[in-house]
Parts: structure tokens; C-alpha cells; sequence
């Protein structure tokens, strides 16, 4: 169709075809990475520093992280501050109410290992990985807004090289039944 | 008013409660029979020139093995007249019961709460005595001096 034509009939103002060619695991990645919403809530201190990174100085906006109220909307938990064993069952419910696919990211020393309650802290989980797998760990007491920014990027590089061909959960149980 | 006379005051109304005293603490403390706890601050807080209408705070205390005791301290108020005054009970280690003063001031409620919580003490009387701070299924009293924390919490390890 010659250029003129096209616009008379009021199709593209560039006079192009409107087709761009991509595998479809570069096109599920780059949408699940480029909005990762974060289910929103804090536990500590940590939490403070979350709020900060969400504030304007920061704007994690910019890489289309939304803090959402629900588990059902979010696609990635950031589990910020101390996990105390009576929390502990609430964070998994939160994991497990989660639509697929679902990533953790465990900010702060407190959810990475049970931070300084690691020897005397009795009703403190010793690192939420006990609990729910974790994909990013974020160490800090707390971590800076920058530390949870990189924690965010470096989730970002992770779902960059999956495939739904091969899912990672698949792989670990193959290898699981080959043994 | 001063401390001394606040003693002589319960000694007067009821004789035989004040064990001893203790002028170190901040504010000072009279240490009182266990039995007449609540007779005792029913007194401070109804009497004309004390009313203390103001319970601080209510604190559990384990001293150990060697001692053998437990005890509750009471941190109180008043606000018409700007006193201070602490009571302290000692109580049988292995079988720590003290009377509730949530009939006397309600904040104590959650105060006693704690302390069953942390350390297991009695409170007889008390319209809600369960845990507050940790779960319900939670065993042992942690602030006890010989707490030993469980192996598993719903099948999650406890220790590091």
C-alpha cells in the first residue's frame, strides 16, 4: 500500500507495519520485571527503610514497583524486619495466598538470619527461608534504600534468564527423581 | 506526703501487711504480705489523702532458684496529691498466685497479662488471663530464670 493511501485511510502515521518480533520468554520476562508490585508490609525498622525507598528521593515508581494491600495482587514479598514465630505463620499464609509467579525478597539482616536475635532472641525466626523459599536476600541493619533498589535489580537479572520452557521448580524435582 | 507516712497509714488500717521497706528503689518501696496485696491497694486507692488513681505499671520479677521467690512490683500514682510509691510482693517460686487488681485499675489487665505471659504468675481474679505477646500455643515462660526455649515451633527449628 503506497504511503498517501495509508493515511487517507487513517492508518499509521508512520506508514509502517506495526509488527515487532520477539521470543515470548524476552516478552513474559520483561513484563513480569518491569512490574514487580510488592505485596506491602513492614515487620520493623526495616520497614521504615522501605518507605523510604518508595518516597520521591528514591521513587521506586521509576521501576515499576507499586506496594499493592493484597497478596493476591503482588507478585513479590518483601519480607522487611524481624520474623517473630507468631508472625512466621502469618508471612507463609500471606506466600501461599500469592498468585504464581511469586518471588521473596528477604530484606535486612532480621529476615536473612534472625539478624542480633540470632542467639538470645527465643520467639525469633532464625531467617525467613525457613519458612518460604527466598529469591533475593538484602543484607543491611537496615539496608539502605540503595541496598533494597540493588535487591530489586538484582530480582530483575534473575526472572531476565527464566523460561517457561524450563521452570526452575520443574528442574529441582527432576533432579530430585533422578537421585 | 511523705513515705513514712504512708506506711504508718497501712499499718494503721491493716496491721501485719507491710513486711518491710526498701529506700533504694525509685520511688520508694514497701514490701507487703502477698495475701493482703489487694486489700492494700484497694486502701491507697480509695483513701481521702492518698488516692493513688494511677497504676504505672505492674512488673513480674523471678529471682532465681537460690531465693525461691517471684516477685510482682506495683509502680503507682497520685494524681491529685503527686505521690509516688512502689509495692512489692514476693511469692512462692513454684507456685506463683497473687491476687488481680484489675478491679482497682483496669489498666492492670494487660500489665498481669505480661506477667502470666513471661512468667507464669497467677493471677486469681483476672476476667482474661491468656498470653498476650506470644502465641497461645507457646510453651514455658520465658523470663524465668531456668527457661529453656522448645526445640520446635510448628515444626520449624527454634534455635539458630
Amino acid at each position: 500500500m503506497k504511503q498517501e493511501e495509508n493515511i487517507s485511510l487513517g492508518g499509521l502515521k508512520t506508514g509502517e507495519g506495526g509488527i515487532i518480533i520477539s521470543k515470548l520468554d524476552d516478552l513474559l520476562n520483561w513484563s513480569r520485571l518491569s512490574s514487580l508490585w510488592p505485596v506491602g508490609f513492614g515487620l520493623a525498622c526495616c520497614a521504615i527503610e522501605f518507605m523510604s525507598t518508595a518516597s520521591s528521593a528514591y521513587d521506586l515508581d521509576r521501576f515499576g514497583v507499586i506496594p499493592r494491600n493484597s497478596p493476591r495482587q503482588a507478585d513479590v514479598m518483601i519480607v522487611s524486619g524481624t520474623v517473630t514465630f507468631k508472625m512466621a505463620d502469618r508471612v507463609k499464609r500471606l506466600y501461599e495466598q500469592m498468585a504464581d509467579p511469586k518471588y521473596v525478597i528477604s530484606m535486612g539482616s532480621c529476615a536473612n538470619c534472625g539478624g542480633p536475635y540470632w542467639e538470645h532472641g527465643y520467639h525469633v525466626l532464625k531467617g525467613v527461608d525457613r519458612v518460604i523459599p527466598v529469591d533475593v536476600y538484602v543484607p543491611g541493619c537496615p539496608p539502605r534504600p540503595e541496598a533494597l533498589i540493588g535487591g530489586f535489580l538484582k530480582l530483575q537479572e534473575k526472572i531476565r534468564t527464566e523460561s517457561i520452557m524450563r521452570p526452575k521448580a520443574l528442574e529441582k524435582l527432576m533432579k530430585k527423581d533422578a537421585v | 506526703m511523705q513515705f513514712e507516712e504512708i506506711k504508718s497509714l497501712i499499718e494503721k488500717e491493716l496491721s501485719g501487711s507491710v513486711l518491710g521497706e526498701d529506700l533504694i528503689s525509685t520511688p520508694k518501696a514497701l514490701l507487703i504480705d502477698s495475701s493482703q496485696i489487694k486489700s492494700v491497694c484497694e486502701f491507697l486507692h480509695t483513701h481521702e489523702k492518698t488516692y493513688f488513681d494511677s497504676l504505672s505499671c505492674l512488673t513480674g520479677l523471678d529471682n532465681g532458684e537460690e531465693a525461691n521467690t517471684m516477685e510482682v512490683i506495683y509502680h503507682m500514682y497520685s494524681i491529685p496529691f503527686d505521690l509516688h510509691l512502689t509495692l512489692r510482693v514476693a511469692l512462692d517460686r513454684s507456685k506463683p498466685t497473687v491476687d488481680s487488681v484489675t478491679d482497682i485499675w483496669k489498666t492492670a489487665d494487660w500489665h498481669e497479662r505480661e506477667a502470666y505471659d513471661l512468667l507464669g504468675i497467677q493471677f486469681k481474679g483476672h476476667p482474661d488471663l491468656r498470653r498476650i505477646l506470644l502465641p497461645d500455643d507457646w510453651e514455658g515462660y520465658p523470663l524465668r530464670k531456668d527457661y529453656v526455649e522448645q526445640e520446635k515451633y510448628h515444626e520449624v527449628k527454634v534455635k539458630y
